[in-house]
């Protein structure tokens, strides 16, 4: 047996999980408008952890002059055939502005025109110098009042009693460690799901995708675990990329106005609509047709244009850049060739995530989601997460009760309670101590996650079905994901990295159960390659409502429900 | 796609290890070492970080790469970046923090 974690124990008001562009953004919040104690546990390290590591290269949902929130919504909405929430897309759209300026006051470089006002790039969006956006984030919460900081420290599992949350198990990924964290108010801050699918360059650079392998799915296991409702996973995100570098077209498209071209030089765009998902079906059929590959026409770029992409590229994805320059191809010269990603859950782009109130409160009492983490709520980008958890943070100031105030949760408080949750928390420490001491386990983690993407690719709708699938197919899907988690459950760990990818191997497999029910209860075709079912080709308007799901007993229950229409939505049954 | 730690140029700071977003880079002799180089997602977070330009970033043959690396270097708001080209050529491109994209 391996000597035991050492188990350490922390109390806050507010434990936020993840550290990314939402979390911080929300501590921050917590700082400035409250005394509230906070604790961040993120697992690496919050300077350069989650979405913006490399750096962003605009703000994409901004409401420039002469347009409102609600024309934000209504954009939204039309590229989302629908199937969004109004009331958080409203409140998130209504703080785009305040948290740009904000942004702006801690330092980031946002362009102006001769009149002072931000320079636009196209409806909804302006130009910043983003590379070092989370720096500038983690700075200021470096020096906020009563935020701790707890990196490379990987959260686990929520602790939950009577559909209310206590806290949260978990371990450092360095350190033989392990973490009780005791809050009566969480939010989670995760980010999405990557890594489920066959990514495009599965070799050695399988981790050079489009959204961060380092983020697994977790908020969105543990949600499950813990009983929290799950919106919209069937929207699947596929983001439409340079070839091989996989780095944004978004910059070369709009900033540029390069259109996407097939083989024979012929613009393929307006035959197959311009929605974003449209954008990624459109290159899948001209590929099908035998007129790939395609590209985006920057061929004829000035001289001046070309430099000044080299530039844009090194402050987001700066394997553009190389690629350019190592390659001698430069933009001006070729067209940049592009393709579809492998497919996420993201909530920062679709509506995939939480199922949350307008206060981004989950179903689960004093659990909130902000960012990708949250559903319903697609398009939000960098400031959308930014303002949800700012919103998640205001609610959660509205409802503190102070210790030792009358009606108060103190977490551990009551003796039955306290126990229950203690032994919860037990219960999950000595997963980790089986894990530590699988003998002579059967797989790797790492062998189990390529199984797992393969069966995603052949039979939920991955790259090599060029993102369609069938009801057999996910059958199939769903009988041998079910047996990798079975499997998952006799996987071992030498250290606590090898800890780490176990707990990421199981969080992946979990959301890939859910998607699965989703993409299977969906019997239509409501999106073009992010949800394209063979057996039912077209839309159906008998499924303008949502899906959502809820774990229980293994497995996962739907739960349809019906557009909201309101301006505020509360929870009302399970 | 992923870094190399040039040894003889790694002062053992830790400051690429901390930083890292997938807490790939560990120590072997006081040096760091990159893990586990196939998990790394090209960020670039910990070229930066380094002070000594000991770590170079490069793209992996399956994606089109032919042995260049890059390195960067800060001075003030200008990040100096570095290509250094198989065939031993050398393009640098400057880029000003205080300035933003033109696109």
């Amino acid at each position: 047996m391996r000597k035991e974690l050492d188990i350490k124990t922390k109390k806050a008001d507010v434990l936020i999980i993840g550290g990314g562009t939402a979390g911080c953004y929300a501590a921050l919040t917590l700082s400035e408008q409250s005394q509230l104690s906070v604790l961040v546990a993120e697992k690496a390290h919050i300077k350069r952890s989650g979405c913006l590591a490399a750096g962003v290269n605009a703000i994409n949902a901004y409401i420039l002059p002469g347009r409102t929130p609600q024309d934000y919504v209504d954009y939204a909405a039309k590229d989302a055939e629908g199937i969004v929430r109004n009331d958080l897309l409203l409140t998130a759209a209504e703080r785009f502005n305040e948290v740009t300026a904000h942004m702006e006051r801690l330092g980031l470089v946002i362009l102006k025109d001769e009149n002072g006002n931000y320079a636009a790039r196209g409806n909804r969006n302006i130009k910043i110098n983003g590379e070092n956006f989370k720096p500038l984030l983690a700075s200021a919460l470096q020096e906020a009042d009563r935020v701790s900081v707890l990196n490379h420290v990987n959260i686990t599992d929520l602790l939950t009693d009577g559909g209310k949350v206590y806290g949260a198990v978990g371990f450092s990924v360095l350190e033989e460690t392990a973490y009780i964290l005791e809050a009566q108010t969480v939010l989670i801050a995760t980010g999405g799901a990557s890594g489920l699918y066959r990514p495009n360059n599965p070799g050695f650079s399988r981790h050079k995708m489009w959204y961060p392998p380092f983020n697994t799915g977790a908020g969105y296991a543990m949600g499950l675990r813990a009983g929290a409702e799950m919106t919209t996973f069937e929207m699947r995100f596929i983001a439409l990329r340079c070839k091989d570098t996989i780095a944004p077209t978004g910059t070369i498209a709009q900033g540029a106005g390069a259109k996407q071209v097939n083989a024979k030089g012929e613009v393929y765009e307006e035959k197959y609509g311009l929605t974003t998902s449209e954008r990624v079906y459109g290159t899948v059929k001209e590929n099908l047709l035998g007129n790939g590959p395609c590209y985006l026409r920057t061929s004829g770029i000035t001289k001046e244009q070309e430099d000044d992409l080299l530039k844009a590229y090194l402050n987001m994805a700066p394997g553009q850049t190389l690629k350019w320059v190592e390659s001698g191809k430069t933009p001006g010269e070729s067209d940049v060739e592009i393709e579809g990603t492998e497919p996420y859950i993201v909530g920062g782009h679709t509506a995939s995530g939480y199922w949350v109130n307008t206060n981004r409160e989950s179903t689960v009492k004093g659990l909130y989601a902000a960012g990708d983490a949250a559903g319903g709520c697609p398009q939000k980008y960098v400031t959308g997460a930014l303002a949800e958890g700012k919103i998640a943070a205001l609610d959660m100031i509205r409802h503190y009760r102070p210790a030792g105030a009358a009606e108060t949760e103190e977490p551990f408080a009551s003796q039955e309670a306290g126990a229950r949750l203690r032994k919860q928390a037990r219960r999950y420490l000595a997963e980790y101590e089986k894990i530590r001491n699988e003998a002579d386990p059967p797989f790797s983690a790492e062998e189990l996650e390529e199984a797992m993407q393969k069966v995603m690719d052949a039979y939920a709708g991955g790259i090599g079905c060029h993102y369609e699938f069938n009801e057999k197919q996910l059958a199939a899907a769903d009988e041998r994901i079910a047996q990798l988690i079975e499997l998952s459950g006799h996987v071992g760990a030498s250290d606590m990295h090898e800890l780490l990818s176990v707990y990421e191997l199981k969080e992946r497999l979990l959301v890939c159960q859910a998607l699965i029910a989703h993409l299977r209860s969906r019997k239509e075709t409501r999106w073009h390659s992010f949800q394209e079912n063979m057996d039912y080709p077209k839309r159906d308007s008998a499924y303008e409502k949502y899906i959502n799901s809820v774990f229980e007993d293994g497995k996962i229950r739907i739960i349809e429900r019906e557009l909201v229409k309101e301006a505020v939505y509360e929870h009302k049954d399970s | 796609m992923s870094i190399r730690i040039r040894e003889e140029k790694c002062v053992g700071c830790g400051r690429c290890a901390d930083v890292c977003p997938g807490t790939l880079i560990g120590f072997r002799e006081k040096k760091a070492h990159m893990d586990y180089p196939k998990d790394c997602w090209g960020c670039v977070s910990c070229v930066k970080e380094c002070r000594t330009g000991a770590i170079e970033y490069f793209l992996g043959a399956d994606i089109g790469g032919n042995g260049s690396t890059m390195t960067v270097t800060e001075d003030g708001n200008i990040l100096h970046w570095k290509i250094r080209k198989h065939d031993g050529t050398v393009k640098t491109i400057d880029v000003n923090r205080q300035d933003s994209n033109k696109y």
